[in-house]
């Protein structure tokens, strides 16, 4: 809701400046949003007439102009726009003003020809955008009076950020009670008068459409000239509103719209067959709108017709065809009431959203259309001339919204503010609020304005009396309410402190948007239940991530290609599959490039493996106290990773994420090299901890043996560990691999594994024989299970 | 007897001269070793007559005493020479960097996010949660916004085929949190919400987090000093603040929250960081808790926004870019 300061001023009394005004309008719930100052530094621009007009002798764009100010000799003024010509009114900028644009003007030789001032631009005066020409004012412009008074300046204009609650303030009327309950000031708001009638022409109107459009007011105007102009002081206000001028009569409709927030339509009446009927649309039926476009209309939405077609869809917009044109001479004037339900989301579905609309969904006092059409018949004969027909009224009382009557406890109000606010005070506040106030023994019982569709229960009254009381004046406490302390499972890792070791371990944390391209996700083999969104922003943002590390790769390639080459980020957040509902799943994913270590002197440079992810899981999996529970599996990996360098991660045997390289295939297709590992799993079994269950220490000291081993290539390591486990039990503490090896002195086929055995036993000091006696076990062991043979 | 005497002061010079551990070694071996003068000294009392002999001995015990106590004490000069040696060759480059001293870091979001929530847990605010992707009745119907509502046109919503959409803000955990449960309620519900809106200021993917109180006894000079202490502990300084009346179809009355910000040119402007107000008795009502009984206030706040002041971001879409040089200065 924009408009011009003067005009609000002009309905209410405001004793307090701009600046007072703005804030006390933004505290009081109505925030300024922005406040253009209109008008200043106009001292010494004058209204002027262009008496003569020559071309400069040296320059071909130039014209010399004499201009008439009134009073004394014509001046001389060099003018380059297109648009000086003689007889018309401009505003002159005479020697010593000083223009908003920072201009100041001196008494000048433009290519030899003395100039004493500058013909102006409305973008040279700060007061419009428009610098295509001279400002042209209206014929009866008075030469020689200076232009601020001529044009009601300085003014400025004021956009309000209205929230939905408040349609009544969407007209200057409504927005002046308010003020005036603010400022503890009256509105001062034009007597509601009658055109006088003295046409005959009369239409019929039926309504069909229910409760949706209960009241519905048109009058004829015959006669009115086509040509006639929006009178200088309408079309001003229009501006500062934010409207362009357009017609007298469409200037007329826009103007009592903002006056007092009431939509107006006006038709050709020349184009209307027989009775309006206000009906909705049938499935199917369209309609070309003013704007040209064709709406495609069903029977949610109400529309105005006659008896042979669609006229306006309304409360939205009207149709070109029945639309007032430079040539109309009889137009049919239309305010009505609709409720909101039945505009609410018309305008959306059609992909517009208009002043009309914007009102109608909100909520538009019932009670204005009749005093709108009074008003626009008013100004329409007195700007376009024309004969008034009689007010044609079609109404169903019965489906009018009712003025809403609510009632306050003084207690209640007590206790959702947390202060007291005094009787008078209370009462005051409604009163100038416009509601019907009536004390009683515990409150008051209040009776809404027609205008406010907000108030239906008691909150609404509290929320008035706290905005016109004011927030400000709201003491500021500390809740006293009893505590309940929340309870924090130490058998689960803090999700906070996790991020905080994989940053302790060299990753960035990154954050990526949920929605991904279905093309990345297709080209990484992510193509079952997926979850797409119906209107996306684009279709790089179109399906929810059923991974982290699609997007994780892309920040991993946006840093490749920003000169750095050693990338270690991870993310935390949720990825979703479809379902009902939709499963969302938090998860973390790691992605990792370039050296195992930060380039340095100390230590020869490795390219990252799997081996060094692998180690970052384990060190997170081993803060869980459980690393029994986890198992890595060479099979079931998905195609995104390679088949030999990657692995499925298990816990208790369940599948919950992968870790490893990245598919050859895949990795190509990005742009990336061998160097590129990830893991993802699911961050629920990595957040689970095991509460310590204290132990005794052991009292008797343990033995190390260390043995070497060769044996096939393809015995995992895994499998060497279970066949010494097993053949040992519990005096093996530990099994320690210390090397890996094979090459030059072991057979082809072979590796050699270098291993220390940890022995310990609980109840005695195991002697050097008992020792001896493991070691052959375990070699004995890996002999069978594993084609072992000792070595040296 | 003299030439004991004088070979060992003799000898006690050459030692006073060894300028090795090596040398003196030899010396020792020379004088108190097996077949050194003194141990030959001390074999050859047993030939004396008895008296001679503890006359002789205690001569001989004499000088093997001076010279083992001359020996230790060079031995001791030698030894921390040797060391002061050592030591002047084992100087390091102490400046050099440490070795695998690189470190990761948090992203700036989850930064700002967990620092505002342990201010709200040192209150007693407990953590909730949510599905981000949601029903229509959680996202707004229970939350006060009738179907086709003018403030829903406030939430550009992105949906999904069966009608469900992604959250648009965190307030509905206001309702699975107090749904079949009663008060007292503090929680605090931090997470991703989704607007469909796209241009430099806004990201169709942001942070938001919910507060909720819901007691006996709250009122909204309770919001008012519960947000105040927030944005000072936040902060760790005072600001002017305002209430501004607004409106959200959950709360009633509602408020806007504004911050004095001082510009970095030195002018100040009032920066919305918040919004807030006395949760609506027919949200209460939604979730089976008694209006009459109970009251309560619910805000909402914009991590990024928070983020970005904190940590003088200047530009929202950096939170979402990943770039190493960016996520690197919150390490």
């Amino acid at each position: 809701m924009k408009f011009s300061e003067n005009w609000l001023r002009e309905l209410v009394e405001i004793k307090a400046g701009r600046a007072a005004l703005a804030h006390a309008l933004t505290m009081a719930g109505l925030e300024v949003e922005e406040l253009t100052p209109l008008g200043e530094g106009l001292a010494g621009v004058v209204v002027a007439e262009i008496i003569s007009a020559e071309k400069h002798p040296e320059a071909d764009r130039l014209q010399v102009c004499k201009v008439s100010v009134g009073q004394g000799e014509p001046l001389q003024i060099v003018c380059g726009a297109p648009n000086a010509r003689v007889g018309i009114k401009v505003p002159l900028a005479t020697v010593g003003a000083n223009l908003p644009g920072g201009i100041a003007i001196k008494a000048a030789k433009l290519r030899g020809v003395e100039s004493f001032g500058m013909l102006c631009s409305a973008k040279e005066l700060g007061i419009d955008a428009d610098a295509s020409g001279l400002l042209e004012l209206p014929l009866d412009a008075p030469v020689g009076k200076p232009l601020a008074d001529y044009l009601g300046l300085p003014d400025a204009s004021i956009e309000l950020k209205l929230t939905p609650n408040r349609p009544d303030c969407l007209g200057l009327v409504g927005l002046a009670h308010d003020v005036a309950a603010l400022f503890g000031s009256a509105v001062k708001v034009p007597a509601q008068g009658s055109a006088p009638v003295t046409g005959e022409a009369r239409r019929g109107i039926r309504l069909e459409a229910g409760a949706d459009a209960p009241r519905y007011l048109g009058r004829i105007v015959e006669g009115i000239d086509p040509q006639a102009r929006t009178p200088l002081w309408l079309a001003e206000r229009l501006r500062r509103a934010g409207l362009r001028p357009i017609s007298a009569v469409v200037d007329i409709t826009n103007y009592v719209m903002l006056e007092l927030g009431q939509p107006l339509h006006a038709f050709d009446n020349d184009k209307l067959e027989g009775d309006i009927v206000v009906r909705h649309a049938r499935t199917g039926e369209t309609l070309k709108l003013l704007d040209a476009s064709e709406a495609k209309l069903d029977s949610s939405f109400v529309l105005i017709a006659d008896e042979r077609k669609a006229l306006a869809v309304a409360g939205v917009m009207g149709g070109f065809d029945s639309r007032v044109t430079d040539t109309t001479h009889n137009i049919f004037l239309e305010a009505a009431h609709f409720a909101p339900a039945a505009i609410m989301g018309r305008a959306r579905k059609l992909g517009m959203h208009t002043d009309a609309s914007h009102r109608f969904e909100r909520g538009v006092d019932p009670e204005l259309p009749r005093r709108a059409l009074e008003r626009a018949t008013e100004l329409l004969l007195s700007i376009a001339g024309g004969k008034a027909g009689p007010v044609l009224v079609a109404e169903n009382p019965a489906d009018l919204p009712k003025p809403a009557t609510v009632t306050l406890r003084r207690a209640r109000l007590k206790r959702v503010l947390g202060v007291e606010v005094a009787d008078a005070e209370v009462a005051r506040i409604f009163t100038a609020l416009g509601m019907g106030t009536e004390a009683t023994t515990d409150g008051w019982r209040i009776t809404a304005p027609s205008s406010r569709f907000d108030i239906e229960r008691e909150e609404d009254l509290v929320e008035e009396v706290a905005r016109i009381f004011g927030y400000d004046n709201i003491p500021t406490l500390t809740p006293a309410g009893a505590l309940t302390l929340a309870v924090e499972p130490e058998a689960r890792i803090n999700e906070l402190a996790l991020r905080e070791q994989l940053a302790a371990r060299g990753y960035y944390e990154a954050v990526n948007l949920s929605f991904l391209a279905a093309e990345l996700l297709t080209r990484w083999g992510f193509t079952e239940r997926l979850v797409p969104l119906a209107n996306p922003l684009s279709a790089d943002l179109a399906v929810m991530r059923p991974s982290l590390l699609p997007g994780l790769v892309e920040s991993l390639r946006h840093n490749r290609a920003r000169q750095q080459e050693r990338v270690r980020l991870f993310e935390v957040a949720r990825v979703f599959a479809a379902g009902d509902p939709p499963l969302e799943t938090p998860s973390l994913a790691i992605v990792a490039s370039g050296s195992a270590q930060a380039e340095q002197w100390g230590e020869a440079a490795r390219p990252l493996d799997f081996y060094d992810l692998k180690g970052d899981l384990d060190a997170v999996i081993a803060w869980g106290g459980e690393p029994q529970r986890w198992s890595m599996h060479a099979d079931g990996l998905p195609g995104w990773l390679h088949p030999g360098r990657a692995a499925r991660i298990a816990r208790d045997g369940q599948t919950v994420g992968y870790l490893g390289a990245l598919h050859p295939q895949l990795a190509k297709a990005l742009d990336l090299g061998p160097d590129v590992h990830v893991l993802e799993l699911a961050l629920e079994p990595l957040l689970a901890r095991r509460l310590p269950k204290a132990q005794p220490v052991p009292r008797f000291p343990s033995v190390r043996r260390d043995i070497a081993v060769d044996l096939p290539e393809e015995v995992q390591w895994s499998q060497i560990e279970q066949s010494v486990r097993g053949a040992l039990g519990d005096q093996l503490k530990e099994l320690r691999l210390f090397d890996r090896y094979s090459g030059k002195g072991v057979e082809t086929g072979r590796k050699s594994l270098a291993m220390g055995l940890i022995l310990q036993d609980a109840s005695r000091t195991l002697t050097d024989d008992d020792a001896d006696r493991c070691v052959r076990e375990a070699v004995a062991a890996l002999e069978t299970a594993c084609k072992a043979r000792l070595r040296g | 007897m003299d030439d004991l005497e004088s070979r060992a002061a003799q000898a006690q010079a050459e030692i006073d001269k060894a300028d090795t551990l090596e040398v003196l070694e030899a010396l020792r071996v020379g004088l108190l070793g097996k077949s050194g003068i003194v141990t030959t000294a001390l074999k050859a009392l047993g030939a004396l007559a008895p008296d001679e002999r503890k006359a002789r001995g205690a001569e001989v015990n004499r000088v093997k005493d001076r010279l083992a106590e001359i020996l230790a004490t060079r031995k001791q000069v030698l030894e921390q020479a040797e060391l002061d040696r050592r030591l002047a060759s084992e100087k390091l480059d102490i400046t050099l960097p440490g070795r695998d001293s690189e470190r990761g870091g948090i992203h700036p979001i989850t930064r700002a996010l967990e620092r505002i929530s342990a201010i709200f847990a040192r209150l007693g605010y407990q953590r909730a949660d949510g599905p981000e992707i949601e029903d229509d009745w959680h996202n707004f119907e229970a939350l006060n916004f009738p179907p086709h509502h003018p403030a829903r046109a406030m939430h550009d919503t992105f949906y999904f085929g069966d009608g469900r959409l992604l959250r648009t803000h965190t307030s509905p955990v206001q309702i699975r949190s107090m749904q079949g449960r009663q008060p007292p309620i503090r929680i605090i519900a931090p997470g991703k919400v989704y607007r469909s809106d796209s241009d430099q200021t806004h990201s169709p993917m942001f942070h938001q987090i919910e507060g909720l109180l819901v007691d006996e006894t709250s009122s909204f000079a309770d919001l008012k000093g519960t947000l105040a202490e927030f944005i000072r502990a936040f902060f760790e300084r005072d600001f002017e603040m305002r209430f501004r009346p607004s409106y959200f179809p959950f709360t009633e009355p509602s408020a806007e929250v504004d911050i004095r910000w001082d510009a970095e040119d030195g002018s100040t402007r009032w920066l919305e960081v918040l919004g807030c107000g006395m949760v609506h008795p027919n949200v209460l009502k939604n979730c089976g808790i008694d209006p009459e009984r109970y009251t309560g206030f619910a805000f909402g706040l914009g991590v990024e926004r928070f983020a970005m002041l904190r940590y003088g971001v200047s530009d929202l879409r950096a939170f979402f870019e990943n770039d190493l040089r960016f996520l690197k200065q919150f390490a």
